[in-house]
């Protein structure tokens, strides 16, 4: 078993070490500075080789690295391939396709610009995406406990939930004071749909016995509703949201390039006004991370609410 | 000791099955039954024992007849009066310390009670399984969560439906001598769902015998053994055997039904 892990922390590491020798020992032809990409794969490789070193303390931790260990291997070798074809045999069409070298120097050259528009961004999101959520949850609460709101709102739901968000942004962009607010309603909208049908879907599959338990031990129809009803949706609630936040990081991108004033898609609009391809590869590069980690967040949150899903008596 | 607390009078339930036809689940019910008795429903399935919990409980409305308890007709659902699943029951959102101080919050009592839960904890075997949940949990475990959840709100009355039914022999007759000691301790009057003879002979003061096709009492049996009871001894099992025939007449009656 430790074989195994010895030999998946080679594996995860020698891709890295192999673009990094590439990156050092061919010389290049194309006119690029080399230093953030580098940094970047010393900095990749020592981070899979501490991840590694988990992977040898925690077995649980041991089985995914593993798993994963051949996946991280083929990224080293995609960036050693992309780098020989651009900055060392000159294949690649500049300025379309940039080397990894050229697209990682943004990040040292206009890190203070990259970090105001992901501050754009991230503020923009979190805004639009908590106020749909709770407006997903409320409306999913009163289509889910009242048939006559079910009636009359359910129908609107789903035509309106079908409708790209984005299609409501000329509307958006006249209506509302800021394109800040614009873009929060947008977000908001796409938000909503998801996680309103799953939240009223989630309390009206809710067992009767557990009603009738409630009703026995003195509940009321409060208590049936939130200390019933709502546990019963979250598990529906939360797939809701991990749904909801694709289409809502789509529509943050999108209300970004039509009309904002910062952020990430107003970012790669302005790369694009001055032809720099590269830049926008370094906006796609961040758009990646920020959305893994927004992932990332939503299932950390899911994983603590849901606890009483996971586990076993004897951990 | 013989005081009465529930009245059953006269009580019809029909229900209209899946093709229109009228069951009736509970056809001319009544009977009385005593503070502090122990008492078990016996008989095939069918024959309207839930139906009987279900009234009782206030889930459910007769048809005509009457139900009450204390003397006051019974219109609806009462923390008085608690209810132990057939099918498992407990919150899988809740542990089980949360599931059994359920009855607290749904009254509104919780912050001036809470110290009585784990005193339900205890009473009930769970020590050291407070935190766990539902799913983490034996089925034994799980009815006996089911049974402190509605002790906690003390109840008059305890109604069961076939609390032991999923469970295993040895985890049965562990959870019957539990529930015997229960209600030594609380005076409960217990109102026991079964299908089992040597359990509703084991536990009970009377078993009531019942038929289904109308769902009707075919014959109210007094138990009168001194406790704690010898499953094996003669008397034990006249009793037995003669509930045993009795059903099995009962199962006689229907059997047209299965040779179409
Ligand atoms: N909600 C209902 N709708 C239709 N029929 C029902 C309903 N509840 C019970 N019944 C019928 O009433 C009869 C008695 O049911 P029940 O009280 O559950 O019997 P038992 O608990 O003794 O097995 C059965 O024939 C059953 O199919
Ligand atoms: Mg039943």
């Amino acid at each position: 078993m430790s074989d195994n892990k010895a030999l998946a922390i080679i594996v995860s590491v020698i891709g890295f070490l192999i673009a990094l020798a590439l990156n050092l020992f061919v010389p290049d032809k194309q006119d690029v500075i080399q230093k953030a990409y580098r940094f970047i794969l010393i900095a990749l490789s020592v981070l899979y080789l501490a991840l590694g070193i988990r992977a040898l303390i925690s077995r649980d931790y041991a089985k995914k690295y593993i798993f994963k260990s051949k996946f991280i291997f083929a990224m080293g070798i995609v960036l050693a391939v992309w780098d020989l074809f651009s900055s060392k045999l000159d294949i690649l069409e500049m300025p379309f396709f940039p080397s990894p070298g050229k697209v990682c120097m943004v990040f040292i050259d206009e890190y203070e610009f990259l970090l105001q528009n992901v501050y754009y961004s991230l503020r923009l999101f979190t805004v639009g995406f908590l106020s749909g959520i709770i407006l997903g949850i409320g409306t999913g609460i009163l289509i889910g406990w009242f048939a006559r709101v079910k009636y009359w709102v359910f129908p609107v739901l789903k035509i309106t939930g079908i409708i790209p968000a984005v299609a409501w942004m000329p509307f958006a962009l006249t209506i509302f004071p800021t394109s800040f607010v614009a873009g929060a309603f947008l977000i908001a909208i796409c938000a909503w749909f998801p996680v309103a049908f799953m939240t009223a879907q989630g309390m009206a599959t809710t067992q009767q016995v557990y009603f009738d338990v409630a009703k026995t031990l003195g509940g009321s129809t409060w208590y049936q509703l939130f200390r019933v009803a709502l546990p019963n949706a979250f598990p529906n609630i939360f797939t809701g949201i991990s749904t909801a936040s694709g289409l809502a990081f789509t529509t943050l991108i999108v209300s970004e390039m039509m009309g904002a004033q910062g952020g990430l898609g107003y970012y790669i609009n302005w790369s694009k006004a001055w032809s720099a391809y590269y830049k926008i590869y370094a906006a796609i590069v961040i758009m990646a991370i920020l959305f893994s980690l927004i992932l990332k967040v939503v299932s950390l949150i899911q994983g603590r609410v849901l606890r009483w899903q996971k586990g076993l008596l004897y951990e | 000791m013989s005081k009465e607390l529930i009245s059953i009078d006269h009580v019809y339930r029909t229900y209209i099955d899946a093709n229109a036809n009228k069951v009736e689940a509970l056809s001319n019910v009544s009977l009385d039954i005593n503070d502090g008795e122990f008492i078990s429903l016996i008989g095939p399935s069918g024959c309207g024992k839930t139906t009987l919990l279900r009234l009782l409980a206030g889930l459910d409305k007769p048809l005509s007849g009457k139900l009450s308890i204390g003397g006051e007709e019974i219109t609806g659902p009462d923390p008085s009066r608690g209810y132990v699943f057939q099918q498992s029951s407990l919150f899988p959102w809740m542990n089980v310390e949360k599931n059994i101080a359920a009855g607290l919050v749904a009254r509104g009592v919780y912050k001036d009670e809470k110290s009585r839960v784990q005193d339900y904890v205890d009473l009930v075997g769970l020590e050291g399984f407070e935190k766990s949940y539902p799913h983490q949990i034996s089925g034994g475990m799980a009815q006996r969560v089911a049974i402190a959840r509605s002790l906690i709100n003390n109840p008059k009355a305890l109604l069961l439906d076939e609390p032991m039914g999923a469970l295993d022999s040895f985890t049965r007759a562990d959870l019957q001598d539990k529930l015997l000691e229960l209600w030594k301790k609380k005076g409960t009057t217990m109102i026991l769902v079964t299908h089992d003879v040597d359990e509703a002979i084991y536990l009970s003061d009377r078993v009531v015998i019942m038929t289904p096709r109308p769902g009707e009492i075919s014959e109210i049996l007094p138990i009168e053994l001194g406790r704690p009871r010898d499953r094996g001894s003669e008397d034990f099992l006249e009793l037995r055997g003669h509930i045993l025939e009795k059903l099995h007449l009962a199962s006689t009656r229907i059997e047209p039904e299965y040779t179409i």
